[in-house]
């Protein structure tokens, strides 16, 4: 990341998107619990997993992240009733697309951690930091941004061809 | 523009130690439209706070980020003292650079870098952050209280106490529930009907009351402050006004043979009757099964004897909706049985240990009905069978309960001091007689309650073998328990003449029904669900239900009569304001993008999305759009990421905050 000074060659971004009642508060725990973890993560709180769309996931590896954290309370034990249940369904399914476009899910991971359990937070955290940095930087998606933030010409030989065929 | 303010605080040395917070600030200044920013040792403080409000006077700020501790610690703190300056406290935000970052690195310059992107992130959601108001519902001063036990009567009488309008409703033709049927109480052993029946009435004469017996809720729909419950009046064939209770068609009913349930089906009834002579209200109902006129169409003699003609057979269901603020579920119990008569009655016996084929093995609130002075036989202890008084009997704990075998693992709480007490009623009313009682543990936490239970065996003679049964079988007109003493390590066998069974306590049949009408939880078993199992015990996770009695879980009658008085004092606190405010985090529906698939209303775990019809001028119908009900909306956000054509907004959490903070990362 920022820091050159580091002895490792590599620094993953991980982005965690978690829910503010146990993933928040369980992150919270591993603080006042004066827990050390790697500095790569950053969080992002939501109300509950059940609000996190897929398409947040998508964005942070187009904004660059290595690695993306999603985690909220365990099954059952949700706030609102039944937004964990939600958001497992549709992650479920997301795995699957993003496995079939060939993201590679060592990436993303789903964990369940509870307000009381700050010690899972620093391994998940810790295991997916580890692991992503064995993966290396994701270059699919930087790419994309990169074509996306469009330099100003068009004249690609792709889009002559299609201008062409008109 | 946005003229944002950054205050990051030090916290003692609790973040400065870890994160240099003098370059925090500096860095975090020149993000684009942060137009302040300055770093206090205690922004908590009052002179931090000060510091804040001045900040936000003098420099005119739009927008604040406190970098400090976690939200969960003092959001609340920091909005309040940006609303109290002037701003929208929803346009203030918190970065965690605490709990989030020094106390979890040691190193200080990755901590830094982490606390200025944490900032930075933060600085860029509360550009998008809008302002919100606060939400504000009406509260309708009544409470529905859903049964008439100890719970329910105490509840609404400490409501209606109060001065607010109390509905109280229940399913049997009088209240009173279990605590009516009982003898004498632990461990005073005062009787249950004195000290009940003048609650009743006081519930009967309360000018605020209003009582539905003979009725049940048939229908719940609203939200904290607003609900309306329809609640079905079963037809009685009585008409309530008219009757005066005097109890001539009772006496005139040719129909005489019926079991009394509220006996235990030890004495019997006329088909028109009031469950026990110090009912309320005193007013009779025809049990349409076993009426004859109901079967054949012969008969009327209770509409002929009735003076005042209260007697109405054409009677129907009558559905009543009444709108209340609050709800206190008090359903109570049911006794365990695993042997149930046919559908309607009430609970027969326990298969085990003979019960429902031996006469002469009971249960115990059978036993609470013989040793009552109200019951069937007067207060003399005899036998079912052939009604002679039993000099041996044995009572056997546990049944049922911490077994988990049979489902039940939890601890049925109140056998154990009930048995105690039924060894003392029993010795007090058969001085020659012996009592014995198998047990796993004495369990009797409570005032007086382990003096009450050393009692019944130092002053009353009870023999107490620790240990369970492991045979019953009838032999002659005895029944011969046979069981293991452990203490000492013997086989024991008793010749009874009775045997009372201490079955275990069950949420009520339907218990489950009733929770999914209310939108409230249940557990395994049933017990519904209290929101907090240590600092929330009577309130339900839903806003605005509250819990009282052994609906919750085995209780004894001062607990129940505590809980009760607790979620009284919750109705009041809620009726105590005009309007309730809450959090503005609730989900917007934008109506020029809805398109109606109602996806929206599938996830909603709160059954707050509504569905609303636009019209044109004409009035002709252009679509139907989702609407979310701000007063019943949690705010959970399942609806916005459901969405497809993402038409619906969680305030405080839209798609633009966090793909800022995405961004700026």
């Amino acid at each position: 990341m920022h820091t050159e000074k580091e002895k490792h060659t590599f620094e993953p971004k991980i982005i965690a998107f978690v829910c503010t009642w146990c993933t928040y508060a369980g992150a919270d725990l591993a603080g006042t619990s004066r827990m050390q973890y790697p500095a790569n993560v950053r969080v992002l709180k939501f109300p509950c997993t059940g609000r996190i769309d897929p398409v947040f996931i998508l964005k942070a590896f187009q904004q660059g992240a290595d690695g993306v954290l999603v985690s909220g309370c365990h099954p059952g034990d949700c706030h609102y009733i039944a937004g964990n249940f939600h958001a497992r369904r549709r992650f479920a399914a997301f795995r699957k697309l993003l496995e079939f476009v060939g993201v590679d899910l060592g990436r993303l991971q789903f964990s369940w951690v509870s307000a009381a359990e700050g010690g899972k937070w620093v391994e998940m955290v810790t295991g997916l930091t580890e692991q992503v940095r064995g993966m290396g930087p994701m270059q699919e998606f930087k790419e994309l941004a990169l074509e996306e933030q469009w330099s100003g010409s068009i004249d690609t030989p792709e889009l002559q061809e299609a201008y062409d065929q008109i | 523009m946005s003229r944002i303010g950054v205050f990051v605080c030090h916290c003692g040395e609790n973040i400065s130690r870890t994160v240099d917070v003098e370059r925090v600030a500096a860095e975090v200044g020149k993000l684009p439209g942060v137009a302040f920013s300055t770093d206090y040792k205690y922004m908590c403080s009052d002179p931090g706070q000060g510091l804040l409000k001045k900040a936000i006077r003098e420099e005119r700020l739009s927008h604040v980020v406190v970098a400090a501790c976690s939200p969960r610690m003092h959001e609340k703190t920091f909005r309040k003292a940006v609303e109290s300056a002037g701003l929208n406290p929803f346009l203030c935000e918190m970065a965690n650079i605490r709990e989030h970052c020094s106390w979890v690195h040691e190193d200080r310059d990755e901590a830094t870098v982490k606390a200025i992107e944490i900032v930075g992130m933060m600085v860029e959601r509360v550009k998008k952050n809008r302002v919100l108001p606060t939400i504000t519902v009406p509260v309708t001063k009544r409470s529905l209280v859903i049964g008439g036990g100890i719970a329910g009567i105490q509840a609404a009488l400490d409501i209606a106490d109060a001065g607010h309008e109390v509905v109280l409703v229940e399913r049997e033709p009088s209240i009173g529930g279990h605590m009516a049927q009982l003898s004498e109480t632990f461990p005073t052993l005062d009787c249950s009907q004195c000290i009940m029946t003048p609650k009743m009435v006081d519930v009967a004469n309360h000018p605020r009351i209003k009582l539905y017996t003979y009725a049940e809720i048939e229908h719940v729909e609203g939200y904290i402050g607003n609900f309306q419950v329809t609640v079905r009046r079963k037809a009685r064939s009585v008409i309530e006004e008219k009757c005066t209770g005097c109890g001539v068609c009772m006496e005139k009913c040719p129909v005489r043979k019926i079991p009394n349930t509220f006996d235990r089906d030890l004495g019997m009834r006329p088909a028109i009757y009031v469950p026990f002579p110090q009912a309320v209200p005193n007013t009779p109902v025809i049990d349409r099964e076993n009426c004859t006129k109901f079967k054949t169409g012969k008969c009327g003699v209770c509409q002929k004897v009735c003076g005042p003609g209260a007697v109405d057979y054409e009677q129907e269901d009558r559905l009543i909706v009444e709108p209340v603020g609050a709800i206190v579920v008090a359903t109570g119990f049911d006794l365990y049985s695993i042997e149930e008569k046919p559908k309607g009655s009430s609970i027969k016996g326990y298969g085990e240990f003979g019960h429902g084929r031996i006469p002469d093995v009971i249960d115990g609130m059978t036993f609470e009905r013989l040793a009552s002075a109200s019951g069937p036989t007067g207060g003399k202890i005899m036998r079912p069978s052939d009604g002679r008084e039993p000099k041996q009997i044995v009572f056997i704990q546990c049944v049922g309960s911490r077994a988990r075998e049979k489902g039940i693992s939890y601890c049925s709480k109140i056998c154990c001091m009930y048995t105690a007490k039924h060894t003392m009623l029993y010795h007090h009313k058969v001085h020659d007689g012996q009592a014995y009682v198998f047990f796993m543990d004495a369990r009797t936490p409570g005032k007086s309650y382990d003096e009450f239970w050393r009692r019944s065996i130092e002053e009353e003679e009870a023999v107490y073998i620790r240990g369970m049964v492991s045979r019953l079988y009838q032999k002659g007109d005895k029944i011969v328990v046979m069981g293991s003493d452990i203490s000492v390590g013997v086989q024991v066998e008793i010749e009874a003449d009775m045997v009372v069974l201490a079955t275990a306590v069950q949420p009520r049949k339907g218990a489950d029904t009733l929770a999914q009408k209310l939108g409230i939880s249940y557990d395994k078993y049933h017990f519904y669900s209290e929101a907090h199992a240590k600092l929330r015990p009577v309130e339900c996770a839903t806003a605005g239900i509250y819990l009282a009695g052994a609906c919750q879980g085995p209780k004894d009658i001062p607990d129940t009569v505590s809980q009760a008085s607790a979620a009284a004092a919750k109705v009041m606190t809620l009726f105590a304001r005009d309007q309730l405010e809450r959090e503005p985090i609730v989900a917007r529906v934008r109506e020029t993008g809805c398109v109606g698939c109602f996806y929206c209303k599938k996830v909603c775990p709160y059954g707050a999305v509504e569905e609303k019809e636009i019209r044109d001028r004409q009035g002709n119908l252009v679509k139907v759009v989702a609407y979310v009900n701000p007063g019943v909306c949690g705010g959970c956000g399942t609806c916005q990421a459901t969405c497809p054509s993402k038409s619906v907004e969680l305030d405080g959490y839209t798609d633009e905050q966090i793909v800022a903070m995405i961004e700026s990362l």
